[in-house]
């Protein structure tokens, strides 16, 4: 294995995030902190509790998951996809380095950035409402594995996008919508029950579902099968990202 | 490994693009080791495609080629670690530092970083003052020096130059071809294409002149210059003529335009050149000889004529 190549290509993707550490990691922290401004404080004052837990806190998972998602995304299709269109990727291609290599550097640089950012608006939370973690552990296993599963998939974004736009298409139509209506401001049980049916086909309401009961114990689906759907989600985008490489996928010809 | 033993062999080659663009066909060629190999060939004769397959940048179709005795396919990782690569187009970040894309490329190279042979890289390249300067402050001439840096951050023993001094002004050129000289001397095998005759009549031991996806030729430079050379006697008249005498047609003479010079092409390797019947005719022709001078087809003819005939 090259060790050597992982490093290398992990320092460069971290190096650039903490050089644009305005963009990196404040950027999602005010964003969050004004969600929790605006649904937390002004909205939420007016709503009770949501299945026994505050809504201030009750949002908490459904936020970092909204920051988590778009930010692996936008970070791991940038850090490949700029290579690309700058044509600096011929070095990455000709170096002596596999793609599991190529993969294990893009996207657990990519991975690191968008824990880190989750701790840390996790932290920002802290200083809004009075937060509990019933179950540690889970809660760092659902981080770790969304985090390296959206990166996965901003990887394979990056590949797939031959301009900006398309770098930008997924993540706005697909991605953002998809978390707002995974139940990061709600629970699934206050929709009529026709809509309860139809938010199931969301993907990502397992995951804040999961990431929800780590915190409070409180799920709209149960955790085996919040977790089985993360690791489903996981297995695809790895088999993406093979196929991608073995074909040489619009980075070979 | 024997010293005998082509550094790169390049068997049966082709690549057809999946727009059905044929680039490569069936191209064999030895590289020997640390010697200087030029490849000429117009824009679109397969250069830049045969040397990204070597690279591992492209795909071929068919065929196969061995870096040291190592397939590139089966052997990528000890294949590639052998070779640099300097791409034709300035393609360098913009943001970093001199100093930290080379370690870069160190390590993507899977070496271990090592501070002295970067800065005595650097500084062989005169970058050694821009190591901490960013990327996209630099001339064009010191981000192609900087691209150099990168393809030898990792110690290769083959190393591909694309075009190196393709929008370089002359001194850079020159500057150029004394580190390809010394870094031949230093045991580098060079493979350079370009589009420049004069380039590969300099510096290169072997030229290669591809076109069309065909490697046309190979050989020995100065072989290549005395097989296909020929020498021109250039005839400088006192008097300009305004045709040529009927006794001087069978000499196939070509007339300058303003009259006053008479251009005899010969092969300098006959032992019957030509040139002393040739005088004798022009003198009896009542002709004034004011200056003689004879000069030697340059690679760049050899070069016209080949792609000229293959097209």
């Amino acid at each position: 294995m090259n060790i050597h190549a992982i490093r290398v290509i992990y320092k460069y993707e971290m190096m650039r995030a903490f050089e644009t550490i305005a963009q990196s990691f404040a950027s999602p922290v005010i964003s969050t902190s004004l969600y929790f401004v605006v649904f937390g404080s002004a909205i939420g004052a007016r709503i009770q509790t949501v299945e026994g837990v505050s809504y201030g806190a009750f949002i908490v998972p459904g936020l970092m998951m909204l920051a988590l998602l778009t930010q692996s995304i936008s970070n791991a299709s940038f850090g490949i996809f700029f290579p690309k269109f700058t044509g600096t990727i011929y070095e990455v291609l000709s170096a002596p380095i596999s793609f599991v290599e190529i993969l294990i550097g893009y996207v657990g640089a990519a991975a690191t950035k968008s824990f880190l950012i989750g701790l840390i608006i996790l932290a920002t939370a802290g200083f809004f409402v009075p937060l509990h973690i019933a179950h540690p552990v889970w809660m760092v296993a659902f981080l770790v594995l969304t985090c390296i599963s959206f990166s996965l998939f901003g990887f394979i974004i990056g590949l797939w996008a031959t301009d900006f736009e398309k770098l930008q298409l997924i993540p706005l139509l697909v991605i953002t919508p998809l978390v707002f209506l995974g139940g990061s401001f709600y629970s699934v049980s206050m929709l009529p029950p026709a809509w309860q049916t139809v938010t199931l086909f969301n993907p990502v309401v397992y995951l804040i579902s999961g990431f929800r009961w780590s915190f409070f114990e409180v799920a709209d689906v149960s955790v085996g099968l919040s977790l089985s759907m993360v690791l489903v989600f996981l297995g695809i985008c790895l088999l993406i990202v093979w196929w991608m490489f073995k074909t040489g996928y619009r980075l070979k010809q | 490994m024997g010293a005998m033993q082509p550094i790169v062999s390049i068997s049966n080659l082709s690549k057809t693009y999946a727009s059905g663009y044929q680039a490569l066909k069936n191209v064999n060629l030895e590289i020997r080791r640390g010697e200087i190999l030029a490849l000429l060939g117009p824009n679109g004769a397969g250069k830049t495609t045969l040397i990204s397959i070597i690279c591992g940048i492209v795909n071929a179709s068919t065929g196969t080629v061995k870096v040291d005795e190592y397939d590139i396919v089966r052997d990528y990782r000890i294949t590639r670690s052998l070779i640099g690569l300097v791409p034709q187009e300035l393609t360098l970040g913009a943001f970093e530092k001199v100093w930290d894309t080379l370690c870069f490329s160190r390590g993507l190279f899977g070496k271990k970083h090592d501070a002295n042979y970067l800065e005595q890289l650097l500084k062989d390249l005169s970058l050694w003052d821009k190591k901490d300067s960013i990327l996209m402050a630099l001339s064009g001439g010191m981000k192609r020096r900087v691209l150099i840096g990168k393809a030898l951050a990792h110690e290769p023993v083959v190393l591909f130059l694309d075009e190196p001094t393709a929008g370089v002004d002359v001194e850079l050129r020159k500057d150029m071809w004394s580190l390809v000289q010394r870094l031949r001397e230093s045991g580098v095998t060079i493979i350079l294409t370009t589009h420049y005759i004069e380039e590969a009549e300099a510096i290169a031991d072997r030229v290669g002149v591809i076109n069309k996806g065909e490697l046309l030729l190979l050989d020995d430079k100065q072989a290549l210059m005395h097989k296909l050379g020929k020498r021109q006697l250039h005839i400088e008249l006192a008097s300009a003529l305004s045709e040529l005498p009927a006794a001087l047609t069978p000499w196939a003479l070509e007339l300058s335009t303003d009259g006053c010079q008479l251009s005899f092409t010969y092969d300098p390797h006959k032992s019957h050149t030509g040139i002393d019947p040739l005088l004798q005719a022009i003198r009896d022709a009542g002709l004034s000889i004011k200056d003689v001078n004879t000069k030697q087809t340059s690679l760049e003819e050899i070069f016209v004529s080949l792609v000229k005939t293959n097209s």
